[in-house]
């Protein structure tokens, strides 16, 4: 698979590390209510759907950098590649 | 109809005019006692076990394809029960029992082959850890044996020995250990249940469940309808995809595994070889071809077939353990989908929802659990408790912090 890292330019998957659901990037709080039930869902339950999956790379033996990748997991195609920073940004998280 | 030499002979005699289809090909019943979705492996032995060990015949088994079709055809045949810990180590022994008494109980020849395992150890922390298993599994009744290299040299003289990175320094051993001809366990079940009265109905894929104030009343199917008291789900690799159609959430992902196998050899592996540290292991079928594997291809994937990066990975580990694999020709390699769970063990339990209950999350090694997971399936299903060996495959481990981590390698299914 090649993956069209927004700053390097189209990188061989092999370069990259594997996390999962790009859900991770959104850790819950743990001093808020029911913080409990939250990271239960959070580090274990998985939505595995058959088709478009957001998942995170991290780019090891490249920049480093971790990208929010969308990617069919019936078909392999790749439609789409953040980096995961502007996810977060876009969400409102991070500096 | 009973197989048995003499009806081979009187076949051979008489033309083969006797021989019958092994199971029957009915139209599925409006409803039924039990539905067991998936007609894999476990759904098959779930089916056998519940017909001639709980007495419940009004039972049927839906499968979307053909069975056989999944990864009970796609694996790499290795039975075993060298597991450490608690939670798994007598479940698997009780599989490996099963196995040594199933040809018998089929009436079948599943080619259950006691060759023997062998895991290859490469450093002093591994020869400890290996100690350590090896004890777990004699306090089980599994029976292990501790090889030095010069035993491990006497039986397999044409390792790699003396690997700069990974010398081999040993090896444990389980003698019970082998391997079992993988079509014949789904074809011996199907035809045992079906010689009960189970209706295996295939080309039936579930699409839905019927779910009314908690309750679930029955699929619905590529073929109507069907009711049901209780519905058990073995689906293999499809576990998220179908219990999502029940509104739940697992703790699976799905990876691919790849297989391969190689042209037909002279015998030259007696048993199965493990190479842990260069994730490889081979064994050789009965027509010859090397059969091996390693690592799964390491993200999300519904594909049933793999990449060329991982074929590399494992042809690597493979010429490293075994250099004389390099003068072999590679016939076919192949993808199956497995659930992976996230501390790498299975789930067999009860849902929130009554009636709906569920077998999955067999990552890498469902094969060898294949009778043990129908047995206590088939137990969970008819007494509404888990059976004694599998009670520590519950749903809740993750929340109440009682994963059975054998690998010991975190709550992750990228154990790798
Ligand atoms: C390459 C490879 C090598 C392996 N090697 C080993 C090994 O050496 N030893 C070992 O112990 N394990 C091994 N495994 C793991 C083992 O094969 C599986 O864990 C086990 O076979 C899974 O159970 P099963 O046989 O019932 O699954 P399957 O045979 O996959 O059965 C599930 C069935 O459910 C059906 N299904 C899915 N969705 C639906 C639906 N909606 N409606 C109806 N039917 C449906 C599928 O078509 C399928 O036939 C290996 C796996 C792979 C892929």
């Amino acid at each position: 698979m090649i993956i069209n890292h927004p700053l390097l330019g189209p990188c061989d998957a092999q370069e990259f590390t594997y996390l999962g659901d790009a859900r991770l990037i959104d850790r819950p709080d743990g001093m808020a209510g029911g913080a409990e039930d939250a990271f239960y869902d959070y580090a274990y339950l998985r939505d595995n759907p058959a088709g478009e999956h957001r998942e995170l790379w991290f780019h090891e033996q490249g920049d480093r950098s971790w990208l929010v990748v969308t990617r069919n997991t019936v078909t392999h195609e790749i439609t789409s590649v953040e980096l995961a920073r502007d996810v977060a940004r876009k969400q409102g998280r991070g500096v | 109809m009973r197989y048995s030499g003499f009806k081979i002979l009187k076949e051979a005699l008489s033309g083969h005019k006797g021989w019958t289809p092994a199971w029957r090909n009915p139209d599925p019943k409006p409803h039924y006692d039990i539905v067991i979705i998936g007609g894999g492996g476990h759904g098959l032995a779930t089916a056998h076990y519940l017909a001639s060990k709980f007495s419940q015949c009004n039972v049927a088994v839906l499968e979307k394809g053909w069975i056989g079709g999944g990864n009970v055809g796609r694996n790499t045949t290795i039975i075993r029960s060298n597991y450490l810990l608690d939670g798994n180590e007598p479940f698997y022994e009780f599989s490996l029992k099963l196995w040594e008494g199933l040809e018998q109980d089929l009436n079948y020849n599943a080619m259950v082959s006691q060759r023997g395992i062998l895991n290859l150890i490469h450093s002093d922390a591994q020869r400890d850890a290996f100690i350590r298993r090896g004890n777990g599994m004699i306090l089980h009744g599994a029976g292990a044996e501790l090889l030095s290299a010069d035993q491990v040299r006497r039986e397999y003289p044409f390792l790699n020995f003396d690997d700069a990175r990974f010398p081999i320094k040993g090896g444990l051993a389980q003698r019970r250990g082998g391997t079992v001809r993988h079509d014949a366990v789904a074809w011996g079940y199907a035809r045992a249940a079906d010689s009960r009265g189970v209706d295996i109905i295939q080309n039936c894929e579930v699409t839905g469940f019927r779910i009314e104030n908690g309750t679930c009343l029955g699929v619905e199917t590529t073929r109507g309808f069907i009711g049901a008291g209780k519905v058990g789900v073995a689906v293999a690799g499809n576990s998220s995809r179908v219990m999502a159609q029940a509104g739940m959430r697992l703790p699976i992902e799905s990876h691919v595994l790849q297989a391969f196998v190689t042209e037909g050899l002279k015998p030259v592996l007696p048993g199965v070889i493990t190479f842990g540290a260069g994730h490889f292991y081979c064994s050789q079928s009965d027509k010859g071809g090397l059969v091996f594997g390693g690592d799964i291809d390491g993200y999300n994937s519904y594909a049933q077939r793999g990449n060329l990066p991982v074929i590399e990975d494992v042809a690597e580990g493979g010429m490293a353990l075994f250099p004389g694999l390099g003068r072999v020709r590679l016939l076919r390699m192949w993808g199956g989908v497995m659930d992976m769970s996230m501390d790498g063990s299975p789930i067999i339990d009860r849902t929130h929802i009554d009636g709906l209950y569920f077998n999955g999350g067999w990552c890498y090694g469902g094969f060898k659990a294949t009778p043990a997971s129908g047995w206590c399936f088939a137990h969970l299903l008819a007494t509404d408790t888990p059976h004694d060996v599998a009670k520590a495959y519950r749903f809740d481990r993750f929340r109440r912090g009682r994963m059975i981590d054998e690998k010991g390698m975190g709550a992750q299914p990228n154990l790798h």
